[in-house]
Parts: C-alpha cells; structure tokens; sequence
C-alpha cells in the first residue's frame, strides 16, 4: 500500500528540492488506498479498490509559478518533473496576487489515522455489505447503500524549510432502504475515522425504522412550521453557511457577511445568542489535519494549500461574529493575520437527547434529511430544497404520523436566529452538529416524492 | 466531487483554488503535449486483443476494453489577471468483463502488454468474486461487431491548437467589457476537453473515437456597497460538442430577442454577452421584487434546458426508475407501470421529447457509446404521452427490448461505464412562431432568461428553478424587469401545461458539462435543446429575504 512513513515521504521532498534552480519550489506528496462497495436491491452492483501515490511540483521565478505532477519516483522522473514545473512557471503570465511561499511551520499533531480503517480488505466490505443487507432482506425491504473507505498521508515541503506530514483514515457510509410497495424511504449516513466505531447493522436498522415508520405518509399544508432537524438534515445548510465566511468577498461585498456601506460584518451579532460554532483539529471525535490541503489519497500529489497550519478557532461565539478566513493575499492587504478556512467545524449545543427535544415540543416536524440543497440569493444565504427519507409530524411530544415531504426556502441565518433548543452535537457530514429545535421554518410546497 | 483522482487546479500557485468543484483528472503537462498524438491505432489494436484473449482465457463470456487517454485544458482568469491555467493528460485502460454471469472491472495505467494481461485477469476474478452475491445473472443485449470504425467530432478549429495566449486575450476582453459597463467583479473560464477513445469487445468491434468538447462561461458581479446589494449575471453561452470556431461570435449565429437580448445558436460572441450581463447586473440592482402568484412563464431555451435535464432526462433514466440509484440521486415518478399503460400523460399534445447522441454540435454526440453500440435517436415522450427509457445493453430485455439505446459512457479509462443520460430535447413547435410573436399572446407573465437555482426531489415529482434574467410581462408586452423570481411545479403537471412553442428557427441547446452521478460520483457532458416555450398558469414564489 502506498502509505509512506513521515521518513520516507521527507527524503523524497528533500530529494526533489535539491533539483530546484527557482526561486521558490514547494512539493507536495500524497497517496493512500481508496476502496468502495456499493449494493442496490439488495444485491452488490460494484466494488473496487485502488491505491495511488503522486507528486507534485510548484517551481516560481518572481511572481511566475507552474506546476508538474508526476507517479514515478525514479531520481530521472524527479528531477524531470521539477524541470518541467520550471518550464511551465517561466512561460506563466505574472499572478498579481503571488505570496512568497511559508518558512518551518508548526503543526499539531492530530489523530486522524486509525489503524483498524487501515485494515480493511475486499472481505471486510463485502461482510459490511452483507450486514446491512441481510437485515433488510428479512424484513421483505430494499437496501441500497454505499461503503467508501480511505487511508492516506499528505506531505508537504518547501524550499524555505517548511514541512509537514500527515496520516488520515476515514470511513463514509450512507444506507437506504425501502419498503417493497416503495411508499416508506429511511437513511442513514455516519462518517468515522474509525471503522471500529462504524456498525453497518446498526446504521441500517435505524433506516429500516425509519422507512417503515414513514408509510403512508399524511400531506400537511405547506407554511412556517416548529421543526426538529437531526443532524444528517442541517448539515449541508450550515456547511454551505461556514463556506461562505470568506473575508475578501466580504469586504468587496459580495457575500451575506459584507456590512452595508462597506467592510464585513465581523464583531456583529448575527445569530442568536446561544449559536457558537468553533473549529478544533484536536478535537477527538472530529480530528483534522494539522494543515491545509491534508485529507489522504489523492494520487496526484498533495499539498493544493500553501502550509497555513489549522489551530483551535472561534468563528462565532454566543452569536456574535468571531473570525472570517483570511488568505494570505488578503490578510496581507488587510493588514491581519492569515487565517485558513475550517476543516469540519463544530457548533456547540446543549444536553438534551433528540428523543428529550421531541418530548419537549407541543407541535412541529422531525426532519431527519435534506435533500438537493442549492443556493437560491447567495446575499441571504436563502437555499432551497426538500425533506427526505423520513419526515414526521409531532404532537404533545411524540411523533403522531409520517408527513408527505416538503419543500422548504431558508436561510441558515435566518435559521440561527429562530433557536428554540440545541440538542447534544453528534458528527454529521464531517461536522459535529447538534440536533435543533427551530421555530417559523419555512416550508413552500408539498412534494409525492417517496 | 468525490473522486480518487481528484486535484486542486493549482497551476499558478494559487493555493487551494476551487472553481466551482471543477474536477481535474490525470497528470498536469505541457501544452506541447496536448497536441502530441496518442499510441497509434494499430498499437490499440493489439493492445486491446490482448485484454480480450486474457479475459476469455480465464473464463469471461463477454469482455470489452477500453484504452483512453482523456486530455483537458482550463483557463480561469478574474478581471485583469489570469488565475490559473491547467493542462491535464490521463491515459490507461479499462477492463470490463462478464464471468459467472456477473460484472467484474478493472483498470490500470501500466499500458503494456503484462500490465494489460494482468487488468484483464483481475476484472474476472472480480466478477467471478461478486457471482456469489449475484442473484439475477446478467443479460445483455446482442450487439453486431462493427469491425474497425473510427468516429471524429467535426470540428473545425482544434481548440488545443490555439495558443494559451489568444485564449486569455479572449478572456480578458471578456472581462474587460464587463468592467466597462459597470461590472464590480468578473471571472471568466474557458473549459477544453478532447477524449481519444479506442474501444474493443468480444463482440468482434475496434472502435477509434476522437470526441471535442468546450465550454466557455462567466460571471459578471455588480456590487453596491452603500445599499450592501450585490448581483450575478452569468454567460449565455452553453457548453458545445464543437472546436473553437465556436467562439467566433457569427453574426449568423445569432437570434435578436425582445428588450435587445441576444441568443446564441451554434457560434457564440463572448464579449458582447459580457458588455450586456454587466448592464444587465446593473438593471437588476432596481428590478421590482416580484409578487407571488401565478403566471404564465415564457422559458428561453438556456432556461429550459436545465428544467428538461431535471424533470425529463433523469426520470426516464431506466436505472433510477429500477432502483439502482436509489442511495444517492434517488428513483423515478416515471414508473415502469405507467409506461405500460402507453397512455400515461407526462405532457400536453405538444410535447415531444426525443433522446439522441447524434444531433450535431452536442455534448452527447457521438459515433458510438461506451460499449460499442452505434449512435441513435429515439422518442421518450410522444405528443405528452410517456412511451420510452434511457436503457443500456444489460438493461434492454427489462423494457422487451432487442437492443440498446446507446447511452452507455464512463467519464474516465478507471472509471467503469453505466447508464447516462444522451442528448433529451424538446421539438420545436411547427407553426412559425418568434419570442417576440409569443409574448404578445401572454396577459399576465413572465420572460425568464438562464439557468438559475435548481433543485427537484428524489423522484422528480416537485422542482423549484430560479433563472439570470426576469421580464414581467403584461398585455402581451415586457413592462420591466423582475427579481426575486422562482418557479415551483410539479413535473407532469408543468408540461402538461405546456401551451406554445416557438419554431426551429427558435431552436437552440443548452448543455451541462459537469452532469454528476454515481457512487463513486462520476460526470458527464450532455446537451438539451429546445425552443422558447409557454407554460401556462405556473406557481411563482417570492424568494427576497432579510438578515
């Protein structure tokens, strides 16, 4: 496998810089094993594995850079590559923008590599597969799912001296089962780095409920409505959200954090009082890379960032506006600090189970998933989409019947500032989100989609 | 984009940049050797005989290789300055095979005979491993070898063989109008895409393909900053199945709308697109909020082609409607039953909707697809009535069918071949009809003008589409411009409200370059044509929020 050991990928890099005659070069190096099932109908469709390693050359003269990528590691393929790098920077037009590369930095030192992930072979996927299939096949339901596993490293360098390394592993399961007459639809999607704390049985069955609980699903009328999103549902509208916190835009005031007159909105209250939301590479059930660009596998060569290292950070805390992420251009303009954008990020919540938030609630919606989420005004950060796979009316706490599904147009904004609860944060999507409880959500249209 | 061989564009040291989830695939090179030619028809050959002989030793019923080498060229720029141009080159083989009666790929970038050999062995021992999950085996649709063919995108211009520097001239002119005309902000990128593709099967076919793709596109900001508003305007441009003569901007080309708009058929002129998006930016800073209600929309083909690729296109994919699918984009209203019925109302009498990987200038257009099954054309909906599938070779014999549709396709050599979606577009209406003849029957409507926000449900019941451009009509006349503007429907009875179609003359494609699915995600190039078209009385909603 194509895992190489901090050792190893620095005598590459090291080997590779003594080729330069630029100004500036930064290697990037990366590789790792990527396997995959996937089943529908409850039988396998298809499977498949692959391993890759690759390097990547950036060679700059002044304010001109290229790049060259390679997957041969002989000396005469290295030194080729940086050739050629060299070659594309000369004939490259001026970048404006260019910052001279980053001296030694220091890194955290981060668990985001698990070893019984590492171990995963053709037999432990199709033995994944098979444990969510078999339930569901004994229940007369439909499984249709997907198994994606990575196990990787990241190195990087550079000529003023900066290096870093990183191992990753990580696990993205996602299950769908139906009923057999196709009027009931459940899913689940856990994501480890992991694969100890990952049970493909348990997932499924958690759909399974949810399918057969979403039977004959009753049509409500569209309007504001008192939800309970699960962490699955909100994810993507606040991933989207913590994308867009970009300090340029802002400031050109092209995005929902630009202040009107000009500048950003940071150091404002945007959100209600109890919305905080961080991000921690250290943190152990959401562990990140240390750097930019980490993540494994990619053949290609990493690195893709310039070497910013991922610290603990704030970006909102009790609702007010803490940080907006620099580049280095930017900061440099602006007179401040590079920060880079987050990896996964965590948003802080309380307590309460989901199952404590639905007992707590007189009337609304359980949404357990959003789906086909797109930007509609990206000044307001409006999306649009529909619920899916398992949406249920709730009434004197406790879920009453399945609802058909809707259509909803809101904002995360918007959303933040209509808090009625926060449940304890569970991982989702990469994030750890907790369960919310919103009020005046608003849903457009019903939709026969099952 | 998910995908193993995924990288940032990073060619001009621009850390990090991601425009737009572009995917890049294979090793950056020079540009030199985008023009260099491949290993030689002959070699291919060869090569690909040896999978076959492989695969058959071991005991496959059925192979077929593919040996690609995918070539990429994409200029990003950004007002005055060029932010990244990256030249990419994959090339290797893939694998299919059928052993025990199940699939089994493989593929591997070692093109030499012992690395051929070796990929071929491993498809069938795959295949033979997953027959024991297998429950029903698999049939697949007879297929006449073709002998040795070959097939060319008839391009006129070669886009790689135009220097990078008459690209980025292009691109900064582009950008240049725009900031003349009142634009804050602008970014500009030009994709290029060329698949030399050599296909081999068991059924005795060697099929040499040389496909071109390009897709020119911006967007244009205006900003106020006293007001703290800002506003987009993207390119009307639509991804092509051409070289760079589409690029020229021929007068010829061009179809003069309502309110000095212009449509662009087959040649498009990029900087008089930008010079008016950025007034158009401008006007749409002032544009009256819309009221919410119903209306009658009158949808420009680069509008209604996203609204066709939604609720027609993927629907009549015959894997969705099967349930394979069903874990990530999801199934199908459009249910095998109601096919049955052959009488099942998707649409009104003046829809009719044909699929195709043949219409010139496309995305889809090819000589064959990926599993060697020559190019056609074939109805989908006929005068509204839902008559049939996008099916491929295994899938055919479901639908009682003899043979495939020929909408097989694998984005990449590692990548294994699936169902996609060909061309799906809507015929022109056959009275002489303009947009302009149109407009003046509406009393109560609205223009709409590009592709906007998207999104329909799982089964492609319920879809709300946003668009660039808005213009309330009343009276039969366009009195201003709109804003805040979105369309929700429910997809049979949107098209069985189609009401008036605009003539061939009318007629023009918009395209998806990047079309995602699959798990592993895997994209693809498809085009949709249509005229204007009058759909009556359709839900709008008011999408103005504050924060």
């Amino acid at each position: 496998m194509a895992i190489l050991s901090k050792e190893e990928a620095k005598k590459i890099i090291d080997k590779v810089l003594a080729y330069s005659k630029a100004d500036e070069m930064s290697v990037g190096l990366s590789g790792g094993r990527r396997g995959n099932i996937r089943y529908a109908r409850n039988s396998v469709s298809t499977s498949g594995e692959s391993d890759s390693l690759g390097l990547s050359v950036t060679s700059v003269f002044g304010k001109k850079s290229g790049t060259a990528t390679i997957n041969e590691f002989d000396d005469a393929s290295l030194e080729k590559t940086v050739r050629r790098a060299e070659e594309i920077a000369r004939l490259a037009p001026e970048n404006p923008e260019y910052m001279p590369m980053l001296g030694p930095q220091k890194y955290l030192d981060t668990s985001t590599f698990a070893q019984s992930t590492a171990n995963i072979n053709p037999e432990f996927r199709a033995q994944a597969a098979f444990d969510s299939i078999d339930p569901c096949r004994k229940k007369n339901l439909t499984a249709a799912g997907y198994m994606e596993d990575t196990t990787g490293f990241t190195a990087i360098g550079n000529s003023k001296g900066l290096f870093g390394y990183n191992k990753s592993t990580s696990v993205d399961f996602s299950i769908t089962v139906r009923t057999a007459d196709g009027t009931g639809s459940g899913y689940a999607n856990p994501d480890v780095n992991d694969v100890s704390k990952l049970s493909t049985r348990a997932s499924t069955e958690i759909a399974m409920q949810k399918a057969m609980a979403s039977v004959n699903a009753r049509a409500l009328e569209p309007g504001k409505y008192t939800v309970i999103l699960e962490p699955t549902a909100s994810v993507e509208l606040l991933q989207n959200m913590m994308r867009s916190v970009d300090a340029r835009s802002a400031d050109e005031g092209r995005s929902f954090m630009s202040k009107k007159g000009g500048g950003t909105r940071l150091g404002e209250k945007l959100f209600d009082e109890r919305v905080t939301i961080i991000s921690d590479p250290m943190n152990l059930e959401l562990p990140q890379s240390p750097f930019g660009g980490g993540g494994g596998g990619g053949r290609f060569g990493g690195g893709g960032n310039d070497g910013l290292p991922q610290e603990k950070r704030t970006w909102v805390e009790n609702g007010i506006v803490k940080n907006l992420a620099y580049s280095r251009f930017w900061a440099e303009k602006k007179g401040v600090q590079p920060i880079p954008g987050p990896g996964g990020f965590i948003m802080l919540g309380g307590n309460q189970s989901l199952a404590e938030m639905i007992k707590s609630t007189d009337k609304g919606i359980l949404v357990t998933r959003f789906w086909y989420i797109r930007a509609v005004d990206p000044q307001t950060q409006l999306y649009t989409g529909l619920t899916r796979d398992g949406t249920f009316y709730i009434e004197n706490g406790q879920i009453k019947f399945p609802v058909k599904n809707f259509r909803f147009n809101e904002s995360p904004v918007i959303m933040l500032n209509n808090v009625e609860a926060l449940g304890k944060p569970v991982r989702a999507g990469g994030n750890l989100i907790p369960p919310m409880k919103i009020r005046d959500f608003t849903f457009t249209s019903l939709s026969d989609a099952v | 984009m998910n995908r193993r061989n995924f990288i940032n564009l990073s060619g001009l040291g621009v850390g990090g940049l991601l425009v737009g989830g572009v995917p890049v695939y294979g090793n950056t090179v020079s540009v030199e050797r985008l023009l260099e030619p491949g290993v030689d028809v002959a070699t291919k050959k060869r090569l690909a005989d040896i999978a076959l002989n492989a695969a058959r030793s071991k005991g496959a019923s059925y192979t077929d290789v593919r040996i690609g080498r995918y070539l990429q060229q994409y200029v990003f720029t950004r007002e005055k300055q060029v932010q990244n141009i990256s030249n990419a080159e994959s090339f290797g083989v893939g694998i299919r095979v059928i052993a025990n009666g199940t699939w089994g790929f493989a593929a591997t970038s070692d093109v030499t005979p012992a690395g051929i050999a070796k990929c071929a062995e491993t498809a069938v021992a795959i295949a033979k491993a997953n027959a024991k999950l297998q429950s029903e085996p698999v049939v697949l649709a007879p297929q006449k070898g073709v002998g040795e063919v070959s097939w060319k995108t008839p391009i006129v211009k070669n886009a790689f063989e135009i220097p990078v520097k008459d690209k980025i001239d292009l691109l900064l002119k582009t950008n240049a109008a725009a900031m003349d005309n009142g634009a804050g902000f602008v970014t500009s990128n030009l994709f290029m895409i060329n698949e030399q593709k050599y296909f081999a099967s068991t059924d005795g076919s060697y099929i040499d393909q040389d496909i071109h793709r390009i897709w020119p596109t911006f967007t244009v900001t205006a900003v106020d900053r006293a007001a703290g508003k800002f506003k987009t305007r993207d390119a009307f441009s639509s991804p092509m199945g051409m070289g760079y003569e589409y690029m020229d901007g021929l007068a010829s080309e061009k179809i003069p709308g309502p309110n000095g708009l212009v449509g662009y058929r087959n040649s498009y002129d990029i900087v008089e697109d930008a010079t008016l998006a950025a007034k158009q930016a401008k006007q749409k800073m002032t544009a009256k909020t819309v009221t919410a209600g119903k209306y009658d929309l009158v949808l420009d083909p680069n509008h209604l082609g996203l609204t066709i690729h939604e609720s027609v296109g993927h629907p009549t994919e015959l894997d969705r409607v099967l349930g394979y699918e069903a874990n990530y984009a999801g199934t199908s209203f459009a249910t095998l039953d109601k096919w049955k019925t052959k009488s099942f109302k998707y649409g009104s009498d003046l829809v009719n909707i044909v699929a195709d990987k043949k219409q010139p200038y496309t995305l889809g257009t090819v000589g064959y697809d990926d599993e060697g099954v020559p190019a056609k054309e074939w109805d989908l909906i006929k005068n509204g009535v839902l008559v049939n599938y996008q099916a491929i070779r295994d899938q055919v014999a479901i639908l009682g069918g003899k043979e495939s549709n020929g909408c097989c396709y694998a984005d990449n050599w590692d990548s294994v071949q699936f169902q996609r979606m060909p061309n799906v577009s809507l015929k022109p209406g056959t009275e002489k009809r303009s947009v302009i003849d149109m407009i003046k029957g509406v009393d109560k409507g609205i223009y709409i003008i590009g592709r906007g926000s998207y999104s329909i449900d799982q089964q492609r019941y319920n879809f709300q589409f946003g668009g660039q451009l808005f213009y309330e009509i009343k009276n039969g006349e366009i009195v201003g411009m709109l804003d805040d503007v979105a369309y929700q429907a429910n997809t049979q009875e949107f098209w069985n409200s189609c009401a008036q179609l605009c003539d061939k003359d009318d007629y023009r494609t918009f395209g998806s370059f990047f079309d995602g699915k699959g798990q592993p995600s895997q994209v693809s190039a498809v085009s949709h044509g249509s005229p204007t078209t009058r759909f009556n009385g359709v839900n709008v909603i008011n999408t103005g929020r504050r924060i």
